[in-house]
C-alpha cells in the first residue's frame, strides 16, 4: 500500500486527466513537473499556438529526460513547429543544449552527436532527438531507420500530431483517414485523407529489434515522464511517439488539448502502449471506452463526417481502425484496482524495488 | 617517407594522421578506396579515439558530421558526384552553421546519363555552398591538402572541400611521401571548436533567423570566405616549413614569365597541361600554364596578376554550365575585366574522356593563332552531334 512520507496510507484523488494528484504521494514519486527543481527545458515565452500539444510534450518529455539524465543531456531538433516556435533569433526557448540542422535529418545528426561525445570520451552525455510526424515517419524516415539499425544510442521522440502544421497543415504519412489537411480537402466523393494508407512508425520501429518502444499522449503526462525516465535507463536506440494535438490542424478549442488526446486513446484510436526489443511488455488499457465518434466530434478536421449530413459508413471504417488496435494490443484488458502496492499513477504500479521516478507498468 | 601508394590510400592515411574523432561515410565509386581504409584502420585499432560510422546514405553522412562537429569532435568525411549532390541541403547547413567539416570529393561526372568516371561538373555545382574547395593536381598534393584543409577550416571555423580527380588520382598509383602523425601534430592543433553543444553551457544552434539578421549572417560567411584568400596561402607557407615540400596555397603559375598564352586549369589535368607545355616552350612557343589550387574563395587578385603579362587566356574546363559554358571562365573574367587579356573557354575531359597532349597541343597551336572561338568542346565528335541534331 502505498503511504504518505509520515506513514499514512495514501487516499488519491482524481483529477480530470486522471492523473494521480501529487500533494499526497511520496515526494520520490512525484512527476518532474511538479518540483522546482524541473530544468523547464522548454520555457515560457515561445511563440507555440495556444493549447499547443506539442510545447506541453516537449517540456515534460525534456524536462524527464533532464531529471533522469541529471542535466547530462543534449538535444537535436528537426525542423517543424517546435523549432520554429521556440528559436525566433535573436530569442530562443530552450534551456538545454540544443541543435537544429535540418528538416529530414535529426536522427543522423544525433547520431553524429553520439559518436562524438563517444569519441569524446563523454559517456555521460546523453543523446535526445526530436521531430514533428512530418520530419520522423516522412522526410527523416531513412535516417531513422538507420539509426534504429545501428542501434546508435539515442533516445528519438515524435511529437505526432498527424500532418505538415508548421506549413499550413498538409497531409503526412501520420495522417489519420478521412481527416481533412489542404492536401487532402473536404471535397469530393471520399472527403479527407484516403483509408488504406499511412505509417505505423511505433510498429516499424519495433521491427528494427530496438531496445525501447512506447507511445504516450499528452493527456496521461505521469505516463509521459515515466515512458520517458525508463528509456533513459536504457541504451542504444529508443523511440518514443507521442500523440500531440494540434488546435490549429484538429480543428480543436484550445482548451480540449489533453480532453482531445484522451478521447484518441479512451477510443482506442490511438494505442498506448512499450515494447522491448520487439515484443510489446505493457499496454495502457483503456478506463472508460468511448465510440471513436466522440473522438472525432471536436475535431473540425472531421466535420464533414457529420455535415451536411452525416457519413455513418467512414464513421464505421474509423471505428473499426480503434477496433483493431484495441484487439490487437488488448487494449480492453481490466483495469488495476488502486489500492495495490505503491502507486505512481491511476491504474498503474511502479515495478518493484524500483528506483525513484523509475518506470511504471500497468497491471 | 615516399611510398608507392594508390591516391586513395594516400588520402587515407593522411587524414588519419590528423587524429580525425568522428568519419560518417557512405560508399560510392570512386571515393570508395578512401573510406575503406579509414574504417580498416579504425576497425583494426590503428586510429585510437576515432568512431567510425556505416551510415544508410551521404545525406546522413553529412549530417552526421553535422552532430560529430557541433560536440566539438573533428570530423570527416567522403563523397563523389550523385553522392555529393545527395547531401546539398546538409552542405549548406554545414558552411551556414560555420561546422569546420573536411571533406573529400573525388570528383565524377553527374548524371544523366549515369557515368562513373571523372569530371568537375559536381564539385562545380557546389560553387555557392559556402564551402572552400581547394583542387589537387597530383596525389602528393591530395594528401598535402587534408592536412592543410582542417588547419585552414578549424582556423577559420568554416568547412573545406578537397578536390581530387576520380580515377585519375584516387586510382592511380604513385610515390607519395604520406605526412606522419608526429609531423601533423606538430603542424595541427587539436580542434578547439568556436561553438559547441555542452550541457555545461547550453547553447541553442540553428536558429531561425529571420529578414532582421539573414543579410549579416551571409555577409559574416562571405568575410570568413576572404580572410581565406589570406588564410590558405599562409597555411601553404607554414606547410612548406614544416614538411619541406611544397604544395597548396591559392594557385600555381608555370613557365607563365613572357608567355603570351597561358591555360588556366584545375586538378590532374596539370600534369598533362605542364608537359605540352614544355613541349611548345621548346618550340618557341609562349605559353604558360596556371594551376588553380583553391577555386572557392576564388582568388581574383592573385589571378589577375599571375596572367597579367598574357595576350590571351585559355581556361580549360572540367565542367559545364550547360546553356552558358565555363564555369571557371566566369570567375577568370571577372578577374581580367579592365585588362584587354583575350579569353576563351575549353570544355574537356567530360565523363572522364581523357585530354591527351596532342589535343592540347592542338588547341595551344589554334589559342596562338587566334583560331579559338569563344567556347569549344575538346574532342568533341561533331558527326555524332550533328546526326542527332539532324534529327530534331
Amino acid at each position: 500500500m502505498a503511504t504518505t512520507s509520515l506513514g499514512m496510507p495514501v487516499k488519491f484523488y482524481q483529477v480530470g486527466s486522471f492523473a494521480v494528484g501529487n500533494r499526497l504521494v511520496d515526494p520520490a514519486l512525484r512527476s518532474v513537473q511538479s518540483g522546482q527543481e524541473r530544468a523547464n527545458a522548454l520555457t515560457s515565452g515561445h511563440r507555440a499556438c495556444q493549447g499547443c500539444g506539442e510545447a506541453l510534450g516537449a517540456r515534460y518529455v525534456l524536462d524527464a529526460a533532464m531529471r533522469a539524465s541529471q542535466g547530462r543531456m543534449v538535444t537535436v531538433n528537426a525542423t517543424g513547429c517546435l523549432e520554429v516556435f521556440s528559436t525566433p533569433y535573436p530569442e530562443t526557448s530552450w534551456r538545454v543544449a540544443w541543435l537544429h540542422s535540418l528538416f529530414g535529418n535529426a536522427p543522423a545528426v544525433a547520431t553524429g552527436v553520439a559518436a562524438g561525445l563517444r569519441a569524446l570520451g563523454r559517456d555521460d552525455v546523453t543523446v535526445v532527438a526530436q521531430g514533428g510526424d512530418g520530419g520522423t515517419v516522412d522526410i527523416g524516415f531513412g535516417a531513422l531507420s538507420g539509426m534504429f539499425e545501428r542501434n546508435d544510442d539515442v533516445l528519438y521522440v515524435c511529437y505526432d500530431n498527424g500532418g505538415y502544421m508548421n506549413t499550413g497543415i498538409q497531409r503526412s504519412g501520420a495522417t489519420p483517414p478521412a481527416a481533412r489537411t489542404m492536401t487532402t480537402q473536404a471535397v469530393g466523393a471520399e472527403p479527407g485523407n484516403v483509408f488504406g494508407q499511412g505509417k505505423d512508425v511505433p510498429r516499424i520501429a519495433m521491427a528494427h529489434d530496438v531496445p525501447y518502444v512506447a507511445t504516450a499522449t499528452v493527456a496521461d503526462l505521469r505516463d509521459l515522464e515515466a515512458k520517458v525516465t525508463h528509456a533513459m535507463s536504457l541504451r542504444g536506440s529508443r523511440y518514443l511517439h507521442v500523440l500531440v494535438p494540434c488546435p490549429l490542424g484538429w480543428g480543436t478549442a484550445s482548451s480540449d488539448t489533453v480532453k482531445v488526446a484522451r478521447l484518441a486513446t479512451e477510443s482506442g484510436f490511438f494505442p498506448v502502449f512499450e515494447a522491448e526489443h520487439g515484443v510489446v511488455t505493457a499496454v495502457r488499457h483503456i478506463r472508460h471506452r468511448v465510440p471513436v465518434e466522440e473522438y472525432l466530434r471536436l475535431q473540425g478536421r472531421y466535420a464533414h463526417l457529420f455535415r451536411p449530413e452525416r457519413r455513418d459508413d467512414v464513421i464505421a471504417r474509423l471505428q473499426a481502425i480503434a477496433d483493431r488496435n484495441i484487439e490487437r494490443y488488448g487494449l480492453a484488458g481490466p483495469v488495476a484496482a488502486l489500492e495495490v502496492g505503491p502507486v505512481g499513477r491511476a491504474g498503474a504500479l511502479i515495478e518493484e524495488g524500483a528506483a525513484p521516478g523509475a518506470r511504471v507498468r500497468e497491471v | 617517407m615516399l611510398q608507392q601508394v594508390e591516391g586513395s590510400k594516400a588520402v587515407a592515411r593522411a587524414v588519419a594522421a590528423c587524429r580525425p574523432q568522428v568519419v560518417c561515410a557512405y560508399p560510392i565509386s570512386p571515393q570508395t578506396h578512401i573510406v575503406e581504409e579509414i574504417s580498416r584502420m579504425v576497425k583494426a585499432g590503428e586510429l585510437p579515439g576515432c568512431e567510425y560510422v556505416n551510415v544508410e546514405s551521404e545525406f546522413a553522412a553529412m549530417s552526421g558530421v553535422i552532430g560529430s562537429c557541433a560536440v566539438g569532435a573533428r570530423s570527416y568525411t567522403a563523397t563523389a558526384s550523385q553522392g555529393l549532390l545527395f547531401m546539398v541541403e546538409a552542405l549548406y547547413n554545414v558552411s551556414g552553421m560555420g561546422l569546420p567539416i573536411v571533406m573529400t570529393v573525388a570528383n565524377r561526372a553527374i548524371g544523366a546519363p549515369i557515368n562513373i568516371w571523372n569530371d568537375h561538373g559536381d564539385t562545380m555545382s557546389q560553387r555557392d555552398s559556402g564551402w572552400l574547395q581547394l583542387y589537387a593536381a597530383d596525389n602528393q598534393e591530395a594528401a598535402d591538402l587534408h592536412v592543410q584543409a582542417f588547419r585552414i577550416a578549424e582556423e577559420l571555423s568554416v568547412p573545406v572541400m578537397v578536390c581530387m580527380d576520380g580515377f585519375v588520382l584516387t586510382h592511380a598509383t604513385e610515390a607519395v611521401d604520406v605526412p606522419d602523425v608526429g609531423s601533423v601534430d606538430a603542424f595541427l592543433p587539436p580542434f578547439v571548436p568556436r561553438q559547441v553543444l555542452d550541457p555545461d553551457a547550453p547553447v541553442s544552434i540553428g536558429a531561425m533567423v529571420g529578414p532582421e539578421a539573414f543579410t549579416e549572417v551571409r555577409y559574416l560567411a562571405h568575410r570568413r570566405q576572404l580572410d581565406a584568400l589570406t588564410v590558405i596561402p599562409r597555411v601553404a607557407n607554414e606547410f612548406a616549413q614544416h614538411f619541406g615540400r611544397t604544395s597548396g596555397g591559392l594557385l600555381h603559375p608555370y613557365r607563365t614569365e613572357g608567355a603570351d598564352l597561358v591555360v588556366v586549369a584545375l586538378g590532374s589535368v596539370l600534369g598533362t597541361l605542364q608537359d605540352v607545355v614544355d613541349a611548345q616552350r621548346s618550340q618557341g612557343v609562349a605559353v604558360g600554364a596556371v594551376g588553380l589550387t583553391s577555386f572557392r574563395p576564388f582568388p581574383y587578385d592573385a589571378v589577375r596578376t599571375a596572367l597579367a603579362g598574357a595576350h590571351r587566356v585559355v581556361v580549360l574546363e572540367r565542367a559545364l554550365a550547360v546553356g552558358v559554358g565555363g564555369i571557371v571562365a566566369a570567375d577568370v573574367r571577372t578577374a581580367l575585366v579592365g585588362t584587354g587579356v583575350e579569353q576563351v573557354t575549353v570544355v574537356a575531359g567530360l565523363g572522364g574522356r581523357p585530354i591527351t597532349t596532342a589535343s592540347l597541343g592542338a588547341m595551344i597551336g589554334d589559342a596562338v593563332a587566334g583560331r579559338l572561338p569563344e567556347l569549344t568542346f575538346l574532342d568533341l565528335d561533331h558527326a555524332v552531334v550533328d546526326r542527332e541534331l539532324g534529327r530534331i
